[in-house]
Order: structure tokens, then C-alpha cells, then sequence
């Protein structure tokens, strides 16, 4: 009985999520240029989406997200990286203070981040475009890499990298065939969860584009709001997303899940 | 070259990089807030960034009515979420592990996106936006970064502490109260962190929700950066940044997100 309320309690609350998704979900599959309107079953929406023309400009927001995202993922998957080995390394103090400053990003609220990012591009007369928008995206996605790459490098043997040393590696090769492939799997997911942060970021995002015209899928959803009517488009779109995103959280899940068990066993 | 490549020799080292790149990035920033809040148009000291905001009745309004919708958000959070992470944190109550990534993957979404499915959900199902819509939607935004800290809490319990309880012959009812929600309150701590800062800190959210007719804190400030009205939406930012100093101090840090075994989520 118990469990019967319990249950009850959490699909209630999962409809409540979900009823907005599914209604954009399910009116991605028909033509009616105002959502709710249901004037039969089209995939319309969907092939408009991808054949561009009328709606070039989306297709270009859509395009400079995915550039920006990959570019800066790859910056802070690397940076983050190496970062985490020498965090790794360090003593006491010095440790704790980089610990700090990595938190600070993460703590900051967005609109903090965008403005200080903002005002410290001004001052510096930093025209605003594709540069700063990865800089601004790599500065809150480099504190979820480390994060990610540090439980790695706790959980390796210390011995295996002096070991490569002693045996006349190069710090070089040391790195390249001890280090990397033990805390790779931390990097990769260090690496998808920057990307989702990158995609999903409206709020810094808004602060450093700058003027010149470009658009990134956030920007472009909030000028679109702004001036009323939403483009149909993005139904299909939003749906999309948010398939894509859900692939993404599982494939994420069953490596941290594998991740566990081989750690276990 | 030489010289560099001994640098990264030692392993500590190879955190320097990204020292620089924080201190550039995420440091000096937030020092040029400050700054700027104390700085006129043409760049000499001055406290009136600050005596405008508390003569100014609107801005001083929007502030206290923000951190009033803030406050209500997060009651409903927690009145929503707690049971709703207990339940999932109960093996006789949820076995499945999907549930939980259910109510975490809306958190990976762009929030925009979600806001907008949300007013289109009220416009199908005719429900006028304004104050309700934007408190519902905020509760729908922001209710998985209240479920998710709870429910991790909640998971690391001991439970030899709950059975103890039991055998000693405590009631469910006793349990609860003296045993688990003690335990839990960390989790609820984060929580409350994690949906009040950035409830406080949106902007365009509040703006879609309500037509354009509520404006929040943070589309205040949004609007004197946009504006070019800086010194005047840094001082604003800085007494954001105070405020959230604030509440952070409620809150220990957590300590266990930097020994997070590497589950992202």
C-alpha cells in the first residue's frame, strides 16, 4: 500500500516535468504554425528543419552552437586535464587554494559569470564574437572536467607512472602510455558533460557575443521569443535536443555504472 | 624551450597553466565588478552606484520581490522534492535506477527550451500567465537541482543507523524526525543552494512567464549592462554576489563534491 502511494507520488510528479516536453513533443508532428493547433499528422516540421532555406538563420545558430561547443569542450577537456594531474600533485595548501578557485566558477551564478566576462572584455577593448564566447564557455566547463578526471587519478596506482620513469620513459611517453589511458574515461566524460554545458548555456552566452550578428541556438530561441510568435521549427528541434540529450545521460550512466563495477571487482 | 620543458617536469607543476588561465578568467573579473561598482562613468570613486539602487523604488522593489518569489520557489522545491528524492533513496520503495535519471535529465536541458514548453503548456491548456505561471515554472525549472542533492544525501546514509533506531524501538514516525532528517538536512542545505541562487539570478525566464509584465532582479541588472548603464549593473551584480556570499555561508561547503566518485549524475 505503502509503495503503491509512493509510486503514485513519483509519476504524478513525473507527468508534472514532462507535460510541457511531450506537448512540444507531440505538436512537432503537425503543421500548425501556433502550438496546439492540431491540423493532422505531418513530419513537415522536420524536413523544413534540415532543408534550411526560409529558416537559413536558424541552421546557422544551430551550426555556430555545435562549432562553439566542440571547440570549446575540446579547450577544457584538455585543459581541465592536465590541470587535475597537477591539482593531483600538489601539497596541502596550494591544493586547497586551487580547489577554491575551481569551485568559483561553479558556484557563481551565470548571470555573474556573463557580466564580470562582459566587463573584463570591455576593458580590455576585446572585440566580442566567436573568441569570447569559447573563452566564457571553456572558463565554467574547465571546473566540471577537473572534477571529473580527478576520481581517476585517486583510484590509479601512484607506482605505475614512477615505475615508466625508472624503466626510461620520457616524461613524455610516461604521460602518453601510463597516464592518459588511465584516467581517459574521466576525460570523455568530462568532455560530453562540457558539451551539454556548452549547448544548454543561455546566460554567459547573452553577455559575450557581442553585437556583430552572431547567434548561437540560445540566443536565437530567446530573440524569437521576444518578438512573439515562436518558429514552428523549433519543436522538432527542442525534440531533437531532447532525444539527443537523453541518449547522452544514458550512454553517460552505463560507463560510470561499468566504471563501478570494474572498480568493485 | 628548454627551460619550459623542465617547468613540466614536475607533475605539480602542470597546474600553472590553468592557475593563469583562472586567474585571467574567473579572478580579475569578478575584482573588475567590484571596481566598476565603485566607479563613476569616468572612472572616479563614488558610493552613488549603490545610494541610487536604495532611493531607487523600483529596482529596490524588483530586489525584495525577487528574493520573495526566490524564497517561495524554494519552500515548494523542497515540499515537492524531499519526498519525492526519500522515495527514490528507498530500496522497498523504487528499484529502478531509471526513475532517478528521470528526474535529473530535465536538469540537462536548455531552460529555455524548458520555459517555453511551459508557457506552451499553459497556453493549451488556458492558463493566463503572470505571478502563478512564473512560480510554477520556476518550481518546474529548478525542482531536479533540489531532488538530486537530497536524494545523493539520502543514498550515503548509514542505514545501520535507521535499523538501530528501530530495534530500539522507535516509531516510523520517530525514526523520521530524529534519524533521517538530521541526516538528510546536508542535502537539503545544497538544495536550497542550488534552486534559490539561481531562482534569484535568472532573467528572460521571468520575462517569457509573464509576458513581459513581473520583472525579476536579474533582468534589472541584465537591462542597465545592455543599457551601457555598467558602474550601475555592476554595483547591482556585486549586491547579488553578496547576497549569495550569504546564503552560502548557511550552507558548509560540500565536501563531498570534489571526492565525487566520477557519477556525473
Amino acid at each position: 500500500m505503502k509503495k503503491f502511494f509512493a509510486q503514485t507520488y513519483l509519476w504524478l510528479l513525473l507527468a508534472m516535468l514532462y507535460a510541457p516536453i511531450l506537448i512540444i513533443a507531440i505538436f512537432s508532428f503537425t503543421e500548425a504554425k501556433v502550438l496546439g493547433n492540431w491540423t493532422g499528422f505531418s513530419t513537415k516540421l522536420y524536413t523544413s528543419l534540415f532543408t534550411g532555406g526560409v529558416h537559413h538563420s536558424l541552421l546557422g545558430a544551430i551550426e555556430n552552437t555545435l562549432i562553439i561547443a566542440l571547440v570549446a569542450a575540446t579547450i577544457s577537456t584538455l585543459l581541465g586535464s592536465v590541470a587535475a594531474i597537477g591539482i593531483f600533485n600538489l601539497r596541502n595548501r596550494q591544493k586547497m587554494i586551487m580547489n577554491t578557485l575551481n569551485n568559483l566558477p561553479m558556484l557563481n551564478p551565470d548571470i555573474i559569470t556573463g557580466i564580470s566576462l562582459f566587463l573584463l572584455f570591455v576593458s580590455f577593448g576585446i572585440t566580442q564574437g566567436y573568441t569570447t564566447v569559447i573563452l566564457a564557455h571553456v572558463t565554467f566547463c574547465t571546473p566540471y572536467v577537473v572534477l571529473c578526471v580527478m576520481p581517476r587519478l585517486q583510484q590509479m596506482n601512484p607506482n605505475i607512472y614512477e615505475a615508466a620513469l625508472d624503466l626510461g620513459a620520457t616524461p613524455f611517453q610516461a604521460l602518453r602510455k601510463v597516464l592518459i589511458p588511465e584516467i581517459k574515461s574521466g576525460m570523455i566524460s568530462g568532455f560530453i558533460l562540457a558539451f551539454t554545458l556548452s549547448i544548454d548555456d543561455f546566460a554567459v552566452t547573452i553577455f559575450t557575443i557581442g553585437t556583430e550578428g552572431l547567434e548561437t541556438l540560445s540566443t536565437y530561441i530567446y530573440a524569437d521569443a521576444r518578438k512573439g510568435g515562436l518558429t514552428p521549427e523549433l519543436r522538432p528541434l527542442s525534440t531533437i535536443i531532447f532525444m539527443t540529450v537523453l541518449l547522452l545521460l544514458i550512454v553517460i550512466n552505463i560507463r560510470s555504472e561499468r566504471a563501478n563495477k570494474t572498480k568493485k571487482a | 624551450m628548454k627551460w619550459l620543458a623542465k617547468i613540466f617536469t614536475k607533475r605539480s607543476n602542470w597546474s600553472l597553466p590553468y592557475l593563469i588561465f583562472l586567474l585571467l578568467f574567473v579572478v580579475l573579473p569578478l575584482v573588475l565588478i567590484f571596481i566598476y561598482a565603485f566607479q563613476d562613468n569616468d572612472g572616479n570613486f563614488t558610493l552613488d552606484n549603490f545610494s541610487k539602487f536604495i532611493s531607487n523604488p523600483e529596482a529596490a522593489n524588483t530586489f525584495v520581490y525577487s528574493i520573495g518569489v526566490a524564497i517561495i520557489t524554494t519552500l515548494l522545491c523542497i515540499l515537492l522534492g524531499y519526498p519525492a528524492a526519500y522515495i527514490l533513496s528507498n530500496r522497498d520503495l523504487c528499484r529502478s535506477r531509471v526513475m532517478v535519471v528521470l528526474f535529473i535529465l530535465p536538469m540537462w536541458i536548455n531552460i529555455l527550451v524548458r520555459t517555453l514548453a511551459t508557457v506552451a503548456l499553459f497556453d493549451f491548456i488556458r492558463v493566463p500567465l503572470g505571478e502563478g505561471a512564473l512560480i510554477f515554472g520556476m518550481v518546474y525549472n529548478f525542482l531536479p537541482f533540489m531532488i538530486y542533492p537530497i536524494y545523493n544525501t539520502m543514498q550515503k546514509m548509514d542505514h545501520s543507523y535507521i535499523e538501530a533506531a528501530q530495534d530500539l524501538g522507535a516509531s516510523p514516525m520517530k525514526v523520521f524526525t530524529k534519524v533521517v532528517a538530521p541526516l538528510s538536512m546536508p542535502g537539503v542545505m545544497s538544495g536550497i543552494m542550488m534552486v534559490f541562487m539561481p531562482t534569484i539570478s535568472t532573467f528572460a525566464i521571468a520575462e517569457l512567464l509573464t509576458m513581459n509584465n513581473i520583472k525579476l532582479f536579474g533582468t534589472t541588472i541584465q537591462e542597465n549592462i545592455n543599457n551601457g548603464m555598467w558602474n550601475y549593473g555592476a554595483a547591482l551584480s556585486l549586491i547579488m554576489l553578496v547576497i549569495i556570499f550569504a546564503t552560502n555561508l548557511f550552507s558548509d561547503e560540500d565536501e563531498d563534491r570534489a571526492s565525487n566518485e566520477g557519477g556525473i549524475i
